[in-house]
């Protein structure tokens, strides 16, 4: 489920930009206006950007832009039978108004929103506290075997999501795993993982797994861009490393973590691979566990694409508003100081 | 936090003033390293198990304490290897295509578009810059059905290019080149090439591209991952069986295995290797897995 980590340096990407390209139209326009017949050379100057651009439009366009709209013109359309249902005129679409969006609210949709947000509000928070805590530890001179630590940490994030979750549903399973082994020969009570009360715990644990390490390297590499003489001048001062790690490198990492935290929490809302995998291991994952397990049930198996397409939109349009007011919330602390 | 104390009294304890000693001087801390190595232990219990376990047969797996390994591991790669026909090892291949593929599209396209957004001036390149910038915010997934049902218009679904199209595109990989690209290729160089007469492709081929490897190759390995790792659009593209990735081929397989445990030998089997070739790629490349390159943090 990884999130993966993204402009962590948006800001700086701008002042990035090189003021100089103009150049390169000046001259075209220069060299057209000494030699006449140059017209040609000119316009070829002029759309030379656009024809390279031209793969990355077109595929954009085709499997992000079509999508989208195909998906917002599909959420408004549901399908009239007429008659028995049979002959080509039979099935007609017609214009549905929210009448999809209002069947798309129901119970087992906003069900399945609440067991993601326990899920999330699981996982986002425990995952960017161990992160966090790793990469200050593998940053704290205090700290050794840091080089194999970060390695084994990251490794995770090389096993896809459907690996992982085959991995522990085994580890869940009573009868394989040994962990049950254990306490079975101690002949402790063991909670049962995949009980339909702990289900959310063992999926949480999976996303755990395979996305500490990557949120912790995260953290770790902007750590390390900072100069080392404000660790010094802190420890001359009488700091210890655990207030220069709480007052300095916390806050230092700070725009890291708002992205890392933003990343994970899309991904949480858009939980399929894991729960779907484990699904044969046990009874307490319905088909409808996650939303998008949901959609995936409205438009394959009930065939009913409008109320995919419905459940589709809604999900996007609460996502992006998370991220819009999650953003917004942790701007100014985040941000304020690079502008 | 009894350490707090003890620290303090020792970093204001006369020392000596150059810069570098104090590091040095710090005492290794068994809890930090503790606690750094039970992390390491968490992230390692699943790996151990399989491990272990793909060495059982299908009585022992259900009897022995799992963690203790057995003598049957070429048998059960024997069977994985057998069962209809060799399966598992065409879904590896199918992975090895999309995964290996996409990512060398996907950084191609990305690299010539991030090439052209840094380095040209031309109207619209604010604009475009910014719809494309907008697609890093769409839930990835979610489009994977609309996808779906555009392709089965074409007759499309169900193919190699069904999954490996709709990947090729990354605003995030769009955005990470742009940056690389503002950062390692230097105008100067490029206006010079203009000024020799070289035409913009060869430019960007013979002169940009090596330029931005190192970046490149980042962007390559992040996005074979993405790729490798994918649930969702090939389950929901593919029908034929042939051309699942490993993936979704062993997701299937454990299915199976829910009415018949035996499967369970050659799920676990099929695990471990399907692991095998990541982590491979991951420990011989580590130089090259750059999360700070992939996270923006390129000074430009």
């Amino acid at each position: 489920m990884t999130a993966t980590a993204r402009p962590s340096g948006s800001a700086s990407s701008r002042t990035g930009v090189p003021r100089t390209p103009d150049a390169s139209l000046e001259r075209a326009e220069l060299g057209s206006a000494r030699r006449r017949p140059a017209g040609h050379r000119f316009r070829t100057r002029v759309l030379t950007p656009y024809a390279m651009l031209a793969p990355a439009i077109l595929l954009f366009l085709a499997f992000m832009a079509a999508p989208i709209v195909y998906t917002v013109v599909l959420s408004f359309q549901r399908v009239q039978v007429q008659g028995l249902g049979l002959g080509s005129g039979a099935r007609k679409t017609v214009f549905a108004g929210f009448s999809n969006y209002v069947a798309a609210l129901d119970a087992e949709f906003l069900a399945s929103v609440g067991r993601v947000l326990l899920y999330g509000l699981i996982l986002v928070p425990t995952m960017l506290g161990l992160a966090l805590l790793f990469a200050l530890l593998l940053d704290s001179k205090r700290s050794r075997a840091t080089r194999f630590s970060r390695l084994v940490i990251f490794l995770p994030y090389a096993v896809p999501g459907v690996i992982a979750s085959l991995l522990w549903g085994f580890l869940y399973l009573p009868a394989v795993s040994p962990f049950y082994f254990v306490t079975d020969a101690l002949g402790l009570d063991a909670p049962t993982i995949l009980s339909s009360d702990l289900i959310v715990f063992g999926l949480a644990n999976i996303g755990l797994w395979g996305g500490v390490g990557f949120n912790m390297v995260v953290i770790y590499t902007s750590l390390k861009a900072v100069p080392s003489d404000i660790y010094e001048a802190a420890r001359l001062d009488g700091c210890s490393e655990i207030q220069i790690a709480l007052r300095i490198k916390v806050p230092i990492v700070f725009p890291a973590l708002v992205m890392t935290g933003l990343f994970s929490l899309i991904a949480t809302l858009q939980v399929f691979a894991e729960p779907t995998t484990l699904r044969p291991l046990t009874n307490a994952l319905s088909t409808t566990w996650s939303p998008l397990m949901k959609v995936y049930r409205d438009a394959f198996t009930r065939d009913d694409l409008g109320a995919a397409a419905a459940t589709s939109v809604i999900i996007a349009i609460v996502t992006l508003t998370m991220s819009f007011v999650f953003l917004r919330i942790v701007q100014k602390r985040a941000f304020g100081q690079e502008d | 936090m009894t350490t707090t104390a003890s620290t303090r009294t020792r970093v204001t304890a006369p020392r000596r003033s150059s810069a570098g000693s104090s590091a040095t001087t710090l005492r290794p801390s068994p809890i930090a390293t503790g606690i750094l190595i039970i992390g390491a232990l968490y992230c390692l219990i699943p790996v151990v198990w399989v491990v272990a376990a793909s060495t059982k047969s299908a009585g022992e797996l259900f009897s022995s304490f799992t963690l203790l390994p057995s003598t049957h591991l070429f048998d059960n790669l024997a069977q994985l290897s057998a069962y209809r026909d060799g399966i598992f090892w065409r879904w590896m291949l199918n992975s090895a295509i999309y995964a290996g593929v996409g990512a060398i599209a996907s950084t191609w396209v990305s690299a010539l578009a991030g090439y052209v957004l840094a380095k040209f001036t031309f109207p619209g390149k604010a604009a475009v810059f910014s719809i494309l910038l907008t697609g890093v915010l769409v839930p990835g997934v979610i489009l994977a059905i609309p996808q779906y049902l555009l392709l089965a218009q074409l007759g499309l679904t169900n193919s190699y290019l069904a999954v490996l199209l709709p990947q090729i595109i990354s605003p995030y990989a769009i955005y990470l080149a742009r940056i690389y690209a503002a950062a390692a290729v230097p105008t100067d160089v490029v206006e010079a090439a203009r000024t020799e007469g070289a035409k913009e492709f060869t430019i960007f081929n013979r002169i940009a591209l090596p330029m931005m490897l190192p970046g490149l190759v980042t962007i390559l390995l992040f996005q074979f991952v993405a790729v490798w790792n994918n649930f969702m659009l090939p389950y929901i593209m593919l029908g034929n069986d042939t051309l699942f990735p490993v993936t979704v081929g062993l997701s299937g397989l454990l299915n199976q295995g829910a009415s018949a445990p035996s499967m369970y030998t050659l799920v676990i089997a099929g695990a471990l290797v399907s692991v095998l070739p990541l982590v491979l790629l991951f420990l011989l490349l580590q130089r090259f897995w750059r999360v700070d390159l992939a996270a923006g943090a390129v000074k430009a």
